[in-house]
């Protein structure tokens, strides 16, 4: 459906592309982008990478002026749409998909033929921190209180938090490992969706909650739930709670979200792209779409992103190995 | 009262001309998308969603509302008239809806479903304005081991619709099942019977099941038949209305509906689609004229499209007063609210009560407008019945492979619908009851889930399920639901008196 809207709209704006050529073109060398960008978020629409790519929209096409179209390919943690990106936007600059650290965990779990060094890494665009919560009438009033228990016998307690191997999942196995924990006995409690780990915990099902920060400000603001910790670098502006390293335990996760390009670009290519998100990510309106929606800025771009990807990958590759969920 | 000031206020900011034209456009929009088979209200609403982007914020939820019941009350026409549901949750309509369509009374079934959303809307709409709160705090007792017993008095509540044949009616159960588990085990993370295919590792949509168990073998078997039977015209009454006799017997459907779907859709993990199953199954173990289901029994419309829609305003409550999105609707909903820089949740009510209320006030216009749209349009609809019935079926077959690619834009859904009818195909022509199928898809994975969950959480201890009250309560419910039935037989026999077993038959379409 979103395609037969996709469709009239570019016909519509095929229109207004042969009156703009008719003016004349400025001179450059590398004339980026040329036509239509399409940037595919690989996940139902309404989800974080959905809302990533829809926030880059109108920014690409004001630093631009071309037009940019979002289209969502959902499924399997982002690895239908990377399969399809894979295998259809090969060589052209113009296809760009938006992708994160989640989708990093679905390559192997589900053993995807295709991966991330198959694309063209583009930039780090945000990240948004995990946080650790127990109900309000919990008798846990620190993380040291729930890591010693946890320490004490592993599977008395449950942490609840979304699909298994997620980036909730990976929190609590990077935890187990850190304190000494063996992760195989990790009693965790996968839910399909945000709202129902969250009403998992309000019912005092789990011991504790894991999940991204935003999921559960509105319920700790409330009363109903208690922050123990954020999974941050440092402690976080206006979040009135240490980091897990801060209680303790050496340990930080950033749920981050980044954009890609097609496979086999060529470095002129890829530069034409990253200096577009350079110019997109300077930009009023991107700050304005951070802060509108709580995004952190976490902008890398060009080989210090490769770095960072490369490093995240072998990291999450381990822990998902400890956590049993990949041989 | 409180409450009744702020509705009053939530009115006195709906209740403008532009208002209201966006509502009328908004039902409009949203009637004419919701025809499409495989566009249910979540899709319809997604859709359209853009549109609501010029708006301030109560005119966009006006329009949402509008759209919402427009879509939802769209699903129903083609589950009535083309056995295709647009949604997982107008499924069980599709039993007697299209049963009636086909036996020329489509306006009624039409009008019942018009009507009974308009009903159940407003009555739950109503509950949704004074006892959200109160629900809310209750749908939050239940915990994994409580949702599991659910499952189980809900499926032994639905169970006698196994059908005339119990093998034959475990069998299609089953069917549903094994369809239910493909894809990537929630519990685990681990994908179960894809045969390596990354396509099948969200599992099959629910609608792609149901279009081609009911459209697409629909369709097949209509057509293995065309030589051998006769072009029989379909009877078209134009009466568009319902008889005194359908009211009577709409009424109590309608109501029975709403108070099953508004407290299920309350639930975080509740869904919309069992209670639309368990008013079908009450509605027709209450019947008196058990031999018309299967033919057209009016109450087996009026009250699952009651039950739905009352649903939708039970999801509405962890919606607003937890921030829970509990269903792919709410889930929109809260995209809806984000736009406008609004979390759902605890606070929602502290932090903008003109919004809440102005929301609350437009789902009451909406309702009321859909009603006035709608009900004229039947007169058109019903029309579609006097197309003859290849090109009419061939029609069904072109919507529904339209409307399931839309769910995904995936061409293997299209592929997985019509490999399911065929197997549809077969299970009508052999007597397979296909009811149970779907009843296997939405149910079994969901009990299987929290089952798992519920011993993950105790360790391994299965007296969890009977040392929590709620859920003891519910596996004595369930017990009852299986005993009852059978009680007055039982008497029956312990005073030597034969009497016929009064078994519930459930979507068996016809047998041959």
């Amino acid at each position: 459906m979103n395609r037969k809207l996709n469709v009239f709209l570019s016909l519509a704006l095929a229109l207004a592309f042969v009156l703009a050529a008719c003016a004349p073109a400025a001179g450059s060398a590398v004339t980026y982008p040329t036509e239509t960008i399409n940037i595919m978020a690989p996940a139902s629409p309404g989800g974080g990478w959905d809302g990533t790519a829809r926030a880059m929209q109108p920014v690409i096409a004001s630093v631009t002026g071309q037009t940019v179209q979002v289209y969502n390919v959902s499924g399997a943690g982002g690895t239908v749409g990377l399969a399809q990106f894979v295998s259809e936007a090969k060589g052209n600059p113009h296809e760009l998909m938006v992708g994160g650290l989640v989708m990093v965990g679905a390559i192997q779990t589900n053993k995807s033929p295709v991966n991330l060094t198959q694309v063209t890494p583009i930039a780090l665009l945000t990240a948004e921190a995990e946080a650790i919560v127990v109900p309000a009438d919990s008798k846990y009033e620190t993380l040291q209180q729930l890591v010693d228990d946890f320490k004490a016998d592993p599977t008395a307690i449950s942490w609840g938090g979304g699909s298994a191997g997620g980036t909730d999942h990976i929190l609590v196995g990077l935890i187990a490992k850190e304190v000494g924990v063996d992760p195989d006995k990790i009693n965790y409690i996968a839910h399909s969706g945000g709202g129902e780990a969250v009403a998992a915990i309000l019912s005092g099902a789990v011991t504790a909650g894991v999940s991204g920060l935003s999921e559960f400000t509105d319920q700790v603001e409330a009363g109903t739930m208690r922050l123990l910790a954020v999974s941050s670098e440092e402690r976080l502006a206006g979040v009135d709670a240490p980091t897990i390293k801060e209680a303790g335990v050496n340990v930080a996760l950033m749920n981050w979200r980044a954009v890609f390009g097609a496979p086999d670009l060529t470095t002129e290519q890829r530069d034409a792209v990253v200096a577009v998100i350079e110019k997109m990510h300077d930009s009023p309106e991107w700050q304005q779409a951070l802060e509108t929606n709580g995004w952190s800025d976490f902008f890398k771009s060009g080989d210090e992103f490769d770095a960072f990807l490369t490093a995240e990958i072998t990291r999450i590759e381990g822990v998902l190995r400890d956590i049993g969920l990949i041989e | 009262m409180d409450v009744l000031t702020n509705l009053l206020h939530g009115f006195a900011s709906a209740l403008t001309l532009q208002y209201l034209l966006l509502a009328a456009l908004g039902v409009t929009l949203g009637t004419a998308i919701g025809v499409l088979p495989g566009i249910g209200p979540a899709l319809t609403v997604a859709l359209l969603l853009p549109l609501t982007y010029n708006f301030d914020p109560t005119g966009a939820l006006i329009m949402f509302a509008g759209i919402y019941y427009g879509g939802m009350y769209g699903g129903s026409t083609t589950s009535i008239l083309l056995n295709t549901p647009g949604e997982s949750a107008s499924v069980a309509t599709t039993f007697e809806g299209f049963a009636m369509a086909k036996s020329g009374r489509g306006g009624a079934a039409l009008a019942t479903a018009a009507i009974g959303s308009f009903v159940a809307g407003t009555i739950s709409t109503l509950l949704l304005t004074f006892v959200a709160p109160v629900i809310a705090r209750l749908a939050l007792l239940f915990q994994p081991a409580d949702y599991f017993s659910l499952t189980v008095l809900a499926f032994m509540s639905v169970t006698a619709l196994v059908g005339k044949s119990f093998l034959r009616g475990m069998v299609s159960l089953f069917i549903g099942l094994f369809i239910g588990l493909i894809g990537i085990d929630v519990l685990t993370g681990q994908p179960r019977l894809t045969f390596g295919l990354t396509e099948l590792l969200d599992g099959i949509d629910v609608v792609v099941v149901a279009v081609g168990l009911f459209a697409v073998g629909e369709a097949l078997y209509v057509a293995s038949q065309m030589r051998h039977t006769k072009e029989e015209i379909l009877p078209v009454k134009s009466r568009v209305g319902m008889t005194r006799e359908e009211w009577r017997r709409s009424w109590p459907a309608w109501l029975r509906g709403t108070l099953i779907g508004f407290p299920f859709g309350a639930l975080p993990a509740g869904g919309a689609e069992i209670p639309t199953f368990l008013s079908y199954t009450t509605e027709k173990r209450l019947s008196k004229n058990k031999a018309e289901w299967g033919h057209g029994a009016i109450e087996g419309v009026a009250g699952p499209e009651a039950a739905n829609n009352a649903a939708f305003s039970g999801v509405l409550v962890p919606l607003l007063t937890l921030g829970l999105p509990t269903s792919a609707t709410a889930a929109i909903l809260l995209v809806a609210f984000q736009i406008y820089n609004l979390q759902p949740g605890p606070l929602l009510f502290q932090k903008s009560p003109e919004l809440v209320w102005a929301l609350i006030a437009s789902l009451y216009i909406g309702n009321v407008m859909l009603l006035i749209l709608n009900l004229p349009l039947i007169r058109i609809w019903i029309k579609i019945l006097a197309i003859p019935r290849a090109v009419l079926y061939a029609g069904i077959l072109v919507f529904g492979t339209l409307g399931v690619y839309s769910i995904s834009n995936s061409f293997m859904d299209v592929m997985i619908m019509y490999a399911i009818g065929v197997l549809g195909f077969f299970m009508r022509r052999y007597g397979f009851p296909v009811g149970p199928t779907i009843l296997g898809v939405i149910l079994l994975p969901m009990a299987e889930a929290q089952f798992r969950r519920a011993l993950s959480i105790s360790q391994g201890d299965p007296s969890v399920f009977f040392t929590r009250p709620l859920s003891l309560g519910l596996l004595l419910a369930a017990t009852a639901a299986v005993i009852l039935p059978y009680i007055p037989a039982l008497i029956a026999r312990l005073r030597r008196k034969p009497v016929k077993v009064d078994r519930v038959v459930f979507g068996d379409g016809q047998e041959d």
